[in-house]
This record gives C-alpha cells, sequence and structure tokens, in this order.
C-alpha cells in the first residue's frame, strides 16, 4: 500500500512545483530552492526511503498550499467528518433498514412501490447536486439554514451554544448524505428480507399462531439482517472518504473539502497524505465487519 | 451446424425481448433512455455548437445571467452562453464517457473473471489477490488521485473509471465461470477433444453472456457518477463539457447564491434520468437472466 502510494504520486506528476506555478512569472532559482525544501531534487530511490521513514514517523510532508504540515492539516480535519459523515451513516443505515423492512413485508403494495421508487431516484442523483437543490431551496430562497461552513463567521460563543450553532450548520449536508446513502439500505434489507421470507421457520412461527409484528421482529427481521451488518461497516470505511463533493458545496472543514482544495492546487503531499488515511480506514472497517459478522453469524466461523 | 446456432441464438433474443416488453420498469427505462440518445445524436440539429462559446454568446449580444423567461429556452449563464445548448451537447460527454468507460470495466472484469475461473490454481490465486487489492482501494479517492496526475482529459476519465471500477464485475463472472465448468456439456466437449479456448468461446461465455450484459448495464450508472463527481471536483476536461462540468461551472461561478436554478436544474435532471433509466432497464435483465429474483419483485 505504501509502496503504492508513494510510486504513484511520483512516477506520473514529473515535476510538481512547475505545475503548481504554471502560468505565474515565479524566477527560475525561487523554483529551485522550492524543489530543494520539498526534497524533489533527490533521486527517486532516496525520496522512497525519505517517505518510508517519515509515514513511520506520522510526517507526511508539507502542504504545497497551506505551507502546513500535512498530518496536522489533516488531524484538524478529522473530526468535522467524522461528525458529519457519523451522524448520516447513522441515520441513513436506521431510516434505511427500516423503509427497507417495511416495503419488503407489505411487498407490491402502494407503500412497497413509493419506498423502492422513492429511494431509487435519490439513489440515482450525484449527491452533491441533491446538497446544490437542497442549499438553494432551504438556505438561499427560504433562508432557513446557514449556506456553509460549520460556525457562523466571527461567533465568539463557547460551550453549549456553540455545539447548537454547529449542529445547525450540519443539518442540510448531514440531510443530502443521509437521502444519498438511504438507497442502499432499503434496496438490500429488502431483498435480505425477500429472501428470508419464503423460509420454513416463519412459517412454524405462524403455525403457532404468532401475531404478525411478532414474526416480522422476532423471527424474520434478525435473519436478514446480516447483510446489512456488513454493509454498515462495509460503509463506514467508505464514508470518511464519500462526502468529498458534498462537504465541497457546503464549504464544510472536513477531509472531503480538504481533497477538493488539493485537487485544485494539486496540492500532491496533502493529496498523497489523504489517500494514505482513506485506505487505512477502509482495511480497517473491513476487519471490523468481519469480526462482526463471524460473531453475529457462527456459521461463517473459521471461514 | 452454425446456422442451428443462429437460429438458436436468435430465439434466445427473441424470447429475451418478450420477457423485457412485459416489465414497464423495463420499458420506461428504456424508453427514457432512447429520448436522451437521440438527443444526443441530434445535438447539432437541436443547438447551434457555436453557442457554447463565451466569445460567439457575446456578439451574439446575450444578456447574463438570464433565466428561461428572459432567454428561451433555459436561460444563459455568467459568460453569457445558453444553458440549452450546454445541456444538449453534456449529453454527449455524459453518455459517451459513461457507455465508455462501462465497456472498459466490462472488458476488464470479464477477461480476469473468465481466465480466472476456468484456468484455476495459481493464476486464479494471483488474480484474485489482485482483485482484492483493488475493491480495498477507496473507488473515489483512487479515480481523484489518478486523474489529478493524469491530466484533464476524456480519454483519461474513461481510463480512470475503467481501472477503478471492474474488481466486482470479475468477482461476479468469475463465480458464474465456476458453476458453469461444472456443467456435463463441458465435460463433453473436452472429452471429445475441445481446446480450451473452443470451450470458453463456445460454453463458457454464451452462458455468462447474461450476466455480463445485465452486470454492464447496471455499471453505466456507476461510470456516469463517477464522471459527474470527478467533473465537478475540477477534473473534467474543459475542451469537453459534460453535465458534470456543467454543474462544476455553475457551483464555482456562484449560480447558487444567485438563485440561478436554470443553470444547475437541467444537467442534474438529466443525469437522474440517465442513471435511472439504465438501473431500471439493468434490474429488468437481472430478473431475467436469473429469474429467482424476480419473485415478489
Amino acid at each position: 500500500m505504501l509502496v503504492f502510494n508513494f510510486f504513484l504520486f511520483r512516477v506520473v506528476q514529473t515535476d510538481p512545483i512547475g505545475s503548481l506555478f504554471r502560468g505565474r512569472n515565479v524566477p527560475a532559482e525561487t523554483l529551485d530552492n522550492l524543489r530543494a525544501s520539498f526534497g524533489l531534487d533527490q533521486s527517486i530511490g532516496t525520496q522512497f526511503v525519505f517517505y518510508l521513514r517519515e509515514t513511520a514517523q506520522l510526517n507526511l510532508g508539507i502542504s504545497y498550499q497551506s505551507r502546513q504540515p500535512v498530518w496536522d492539516e489533516i488531524v484538524s480535519a478529522i473530526p468535522p467528518t467524522l461528525a458529519l459523515v457519523g451522524v448520516a451513516a447513522i441515520l441513513s443505515a436506521v431510516i434505511g433498514t427500516a423503509a427497507g423492512i417495511v416495503a419488503a413485508w407489505r411487498r407490491n403494495t402502494w407503500k412497497d412501490h413509493s419506498i423502492t421508487s422513492g429511494t431509487m431516484i435519490f439513489y440515482s442523483m450525484p449527491d452533491f447536486w441533491l446538497g446544490m437543490i437542497l442549499l438553494v431551496g432551504f438556505a438561499v430562497v427560504l433562508g432557513w439554514f446557514p449556506v456553509g461552513g460549520i460556525v457562523t463567521a466571527g461567533s465568539t460563543e463557547t460551550g453549549i451554544e456553540r455545539l447548537l450553532d454547529q449542529l445547525y450548520h450540519m443539518f442540510l449536508p448531514a440531510l443530502t448524505l443521509t437521502l444519498a446513502y438511504l438507497g442502499e439500505y432499503t434496496l438490500v434489507t429488502r431483498s435480505s428480507l425477500l429472501d428470508v421470507m419464503g423460509e420454513d421457520y416463519l412459517t412454524v412461527a405462524r403455525a403457532k399462531g404468532l401475531r404478525d409484528v411478532r414474526v416480522r421482529n422476532r423471527h424474520a427481521v434478525p435473519n436478514a439482517l446480516l447483510p446489512v451488518v456488513t454493509l454498515t461497516a462495509i460503509n463506514f470505511g467508505f464514508v470518511l472518504s464519500g462526502a468529498i463533493a458534498v462537504e465541497a458545496v457546503f464549504s464544510w472543514p472536513g477531509l472531503g473539502k480538504a481533497t477538493a482544495d488539493a485537487i485544485r492546487g494539486p496540492d500532491l503531499p496533502m493529496l498523497q497524505g489523504l489517500f494514505l488515511l482513506f485506505s487505512a480506514a477502509v482495511i480497517v472497517f473491513n476487519l471490523i465487519a468481519d469480526l462482526t459478522y463471524s460473531w453475529l453469524d457462527p456459521r461463517v466461523e473459521g471461514a | 451446424m452454425s446456422t442451428l446456432a443462429m437460429q438458436r441464438r436468435r430465439a434466445t433474443a427473441g424470447r429475451v425481448w418478450t420477457q423485457f416488453r412485459s416489465s414497464r420498469q423495463g420499458m420506461i427505462g428504456l424508453g427514457v433512455l432512447l429520448l436522451f440518445v437521440l438527443m444526443a445524436l441530434a445535438a447539432p440539429l437541436l443547438a447551434d455548437a457555436r453557442e457554447l462559446s463565451p466569445v460567439f454568446a457575446r456578439a451574439q449580444g446575450n444578456p447574463q445571467w438570464a433565466s428561461p423567461g428572459e432567454f428561451s429556452p433555459l436561460g444563459t449563464d455568467h459568460i453569457r452562453r445558453s444553458v440549452w445548448a450546454q445541456f444538449v451537447w453534456g449529453s454527449r460527454v455524459s453518455i459517451f464517457v459513461g457507455l465508455a468507460a462501462t465497456v472498459l470495466t466490462i472488458a476488464i472484469g470479464s477477461v480476469v473473471g473468465i481466465v480466472s475461473g476456468f484456468v484455476g490454481g495459481r493464476v486464479d490465486a494471483v488474480l484474485m489477490r489482485l482483485t482484492e487489492w483493488f475493491l480495498v482501494i477507496p473507488f473515489l479517492p483512487l479515480a481523484i488521485v489518478l486523474a489529478s496526475v493524469l491530466g484533464r482529459n476524456v480519454w483519461n476519465i474513461i481510463f480512470v473509471i475503467g481501472i477503478t471500477s471492474w474488481p466486482s464485475t470479475a468477482r461476479l463472472i468469475r463465480a458464474q465461470v465456476l458453476t458453469v465448468k461444472q456443467r456435463l456439456f463441458v465435460d463433453r466437449a473436452r472429452s471429445l477433444g475441445a481446446s480450451g479456448g473452443h470451450i470458453v468461446s463456445h460454453h463458457i461465455l454464451p452462458n455468462v453472456m447474461g450476466l455480463i450484459l445485465a452486470n454492464a448495464t447496471l455499471a453505466v450508472p456507476i461510470s456516469i457518477l463517477t464522471e459527474t463527481t470527478l467533473s465537478f471536483l475540477g477534473l473534467g476536461d474543459p475542451s469537453a463539457a459534460s453535465w458534470g462540468k456543467t454543474l462544476e461551472e455553475a457551483f464555482v461561478n456562484g449560480a447558487m447564491t444567485r438563485n440561478a436554478w436554470w443553470y444547475f436544474l437541467p444537467a442534474g435532471l438529466g443525469i437522474l434520468a440517465v442513471v435511472l433509466a439504465f438501473t431500471l432497464i439493468g434490474r429488468t435483465l437481472e430478473e431475467i437472466a436469473n429469474p429467482r429474483l424476480s419473485r415478489g419483485r
């Protein structure tokens, strides 16, 4: 992973400093000094050894744009993303699963049709476009919500009031992401529950005279939720990197906006550091998904 | 012999079409898709390509930020260009990139899946390890990184989408090849002395074709949405403006704070319609290829 990350950025882009200042009138010796200060005048091999050593010490280099250490920039961008995406991931998992259960249990009724087509429509639009529409509708036209950022500019509030202000700013981006993620959970829950519904043990449960709700909640749903749990865990790995365009739309100062800003540079050390973090997140959450799965479903133990 | 195979294939196609026609969601999707494909093909008839140039728009005396009421049919943007012209010509780029990237995705995925499933052994192990590795890398960040190091160009975008989204196809097709390989007619062909190539092209391929096709239709939405996101993040081709590029320009130039809804609404609706159309068609094909799925749907 580290090797790939290093070469991906080095081999293809030959002269990041040149492209950073492309079109601007910068003296050649300034460029050379800059290259030297970023270690770009060394050979590839030297750079690679240097990169490995520094990464192990969490030194990811200096951002071309802000001239601050990449690690500090990334660390300060983690909490906003974690808060925003965490809330959206939990809400969409809960609401999406519930909607999927209703759709499957009442299949081929108007409830099922409206849930299925509604989620498919949200699933088919670019998430940032949904964000743009919500932003224009609720923030620009109606003025109910702020147009972007994480706190009101120039505010000096602390404690609870600051937190409330942040939640107020979080509402629209969180709503956007929740709607965007919803569809997957609904469709997976629905098809998984439909699979389970043909099973004999549900007939047995009904034959015992159990009420419909009890059959659903105690017998059908727990068995249908396994794929949903896996999906949730895997999605958590991708959510860190999933909100890039949406964060850019709402100027949410998290990892996504940092990525969007780094692309415009291009700020290669920053992109490299972000990519490393995103990959690490996916690997960690995949591991968690595997562990929860074998804990929930003893049949797969040792697989 | 070959005429017999042709007849059989034509009969299969006819049967699929009959089943497809009876599905309402499939027909809606097909109708919407045809409409947009026609629009993309007829772009020169619907809007003058010169309308895309700000110089031409200025010479024409177009107003700036005109709403649809002031400038027919869809208003103008910050540099006086007609939004309708951008919408019509953008459909070409978006649909083309979506289809081309999907062809690449499916080609890589099918080759890896078939080779891995059919050859087996060490080749299979190596290919599957590679597939897993690509599955673990976060897809969008990898696409972003590749696109930003390769440069802003339509072919690079197609390459990036193709190279990042083939693994799930490869896994699906490998699984299908493994089951087809166990079937009796494969053993029979082998005992009659058929070569590996012959078995793959005459026995394996026809039996995984339906799956490949359904998978391809379902991969187009992902390709189109990825292209849109990449363009929105500023990685699109400046000389071939897709719908995503239109959305980026609208966003960057403040269409939202101006409430210039006519600038960013059409492109997004176009993406929504095309993506939904492909999804509906894909789901219908999937149900036909795998009847077990259609229960209750």
